[in-house]
């Protein structure tokens, strides 16, 4: 009999299971079949059919080999256009890596840079892979609580006192999931301003870039010496419905790419060919596609916020992503109580705050990638709930 | 405001208390803008998008193909205005091609609607021909999918 517990890795089965995925197992049970869910990270829309018509036409056409490691030339062309257009950025093709996901692009740059000891600033609540990855690496995640009252943002103040002379990394991940918050130009400047005279490398977390509902999304690396320290990671499946497509990208100085490239070709080879073609497609055609979905995401971001707000639950209106995050810390309850209330008592659910780290405590996410029927639904099942909590 | 006809066109049945919130303007502020919209006759109505076939209702449609003389003066206009007033014409083109008007016709009956192209379309002075073809199944229409009930197949995994 193999002994198993000899020869897993100590690092992996140390590491916790994500918090958002011990809530899905809850969900996932047969018994769970009639609750109404605000919990899905994934756009509720389908992959825009002219983007679906250019993946079946390469298989049709038999474009069923691999692609070069970094991605087709072509994409990779489409992807320095596509920076530029939307959010003028300057990255020749060949400063642009096709990744399996954003998931990839995150881990490689990841791996890329951290060693042991080497600490990473990370603020929370934040998404939840950044800190486990870190661990595997032997790195120290630093967390930075990041508060409703200063709308989720990263602060300088905040920057500037978890730095120390170990401090490699800085994780930047807005448009934000779960707080749905943004840095402007000017909160981005500031943060700059504290990194500029450090050796320390930005990964800059923008799969959520096109989704903002006010001024359009501003990466870091166009705040001047930034790009120099920045992996830009991206990818297609918030923007363009392509979940499933599991086609990310990441923008990155020469030097940087180069090491990630290696990682790459070791781990995945390259990411899929199919998803590859269509992202062509979705890159060349795919603006309006964007823009309508962001349109509807918006409508139901103030209707969510309007109706949590009606029964009187203080939320921070969301600026980006499509989730919102309220406030539930009046009610008494932890968020793994407010939620699991709500799941077994309304059949309602949502994710509690702490999924995305322990300064999540007091809050919930919950996405609105659903129709306004189901929303209403939702909000009708947890008014239903708070009217007893206020009693 | 004008993204409003936009939503109102696919979701008419949503409350002047829901649009406005995402609209993101006061609940006056649109009554108006939608009272006004339709006394100009932007707005003509709203109806509602039901799958007969998936009911006991028996029903036949039909579009129409009409070849006509158009008069002077008048153009197609009049003898349009003369085939939609009859209620069994559901819609009314006038066509570019190779034929004038196209017109989509209910009945309860094949025989029905033979019966209208023979006894109401086909007499109408200025009609030079027509050409009926019956619908044997509607798959989209205004945008919606006609079949199965969509459901959300995203399930909890991110």
């Amino acid at each position: 009999m193999i002994d198993y517990s000899s020869v897993l890795s100590k690092t992996v089965v140390s590491l916790k299971k994500s918090g958002i995925r011990k809530f899905f197992d809850l969900l996932n049970d047969e018994s769970m079949k009639d609750v109404v869910g605000l919990t899905v990270g994934q756009p509720d829309f389908v992959t825009p059919w002219h983007i679906r018509e250019a993946g079946i036409e390469s298989l049709q056409k038999g474009k069923t080999y691999y692609s070069p490691n970094a991605g087709f030339p072509e994409l990779q062309q489409e992807l320095s256009y596509y920076l530029k257009r939307r959010f003028d950025l300057s990255y020749t093709p060949k400063q642009t890596l096709v990744t399996v996901g954003g998931s990839e692009a995150i881990d490689l740059c990841l791996r890329a840079i951290v060693e042991p000891g080497d600490e990473v600033i990370i603020p929370t609540p934040c998404f939840v892979c950044y800190e486990p990855i870190v661990r595997m690496l032997g790195g120290v995640p630093v967390t930075v609580e990041t508060r409703f009252e200063e709308k989720f943002k990263l602060t300088p103040a905040a920057l500037r006192a978890a730095i120390t002379e170990k401090t490699k990394m800085l994780v930047l991940a807005y448009p934000n999931n779960p707080t749905g918050a943004i840095l402007t130009r000017e909160d981005l400047e500031e943060i700059a301003a504290v990194l500029r005279d450090t050796n320390i490398v930005i990964l800059s977390d923008e799969i959520y870039a096109e989704l903002t509902y006010g001024a359009r999304h501003v990466s870091i690396t166009s705040i001047e010496g930034m790009w120099e320290r920045t992996v830009l990671t991206g990818g297609f499946a918030k923007a363009y419905a392509m979940t499933g497509w599991r086609l990310g990208f990441l923008a990155a100085p020469d030097p940087l790419l180069a090491q990630m490239l290696k990682i790459h070709q070791y781990a995945v080879m390259c990411a899929p060919t199919t998803s590859q073609l269509a992202a062509i497609e979705a890159l060349r055609n795919g603006d309006e596609d964007i823009a309508m979905m962001r349109e509807e995401y918006d409508r139901r971001r103030r209707y969510i916020y309007d109706g949590l707000k009606k029964i009187g639950i203080d939320s921070f209106l969301p600026e980006g992503a499509f989730y919102i995050f309220p406030d539930l810390r009046k009610f008494g309850l932890s968020s793994e109580e407010f939620c699991n209330r709500l799941l077994y008592e309304y059949r309602c659910a949502i994710i509690p705050g702490t999924a995305f780290g322990e300064d999540g405590e007091g809050f919930a996410r919950i996405s609105y990638a659903y129709s306004v029927k189901h929303i209403t639904k939702a909000l009708e099942r947890i008014e239903a709930f708070v009217s007893t909590l206020k009693k | 405001m004008e993204n409003i006809l936009k939503i109102l066109e696919d979701h008419a049945n949503l409350t002047h208390e829901q649009l406005a919130v995402m609209c993101g303007k006061e609940v006056r502020e649109l009554k108006q803008y939608i009272a006004q919209k339709e006394s100009e006759g932007v707005i003509l109505g709203y109806k509602t998008m039901i799958d007969w076939d998936k009911t006991e209702r028996e029903y036949v449609s039909a579009l129409i193909e009409v070849k006509i003389t158009p008069q002077r003066d008048r153009g197609f206009d009049r003898v349009a205005e003369h085939i939609y007033n009859y209620p069994e014409v559901q819609s009314l083109y006038l066509m570019s091609g190779s034929y004038d008007l196209c017109l989509l016709i209910e009945g309860r009956t094949m025989k029905e609607v033979a019966y209208f192209v023979a006894q109401k379309l086909a007499p109408i002075e200025d009609v030079i021909s027509t050409a009926t073809h019956f619908v044997l199944r509607k798959y989209k229409d205004k945008g919606v999918i006609y079949g199965t009930a969509e459901v959300d197949e995203r399930g909890n995994c991110n």
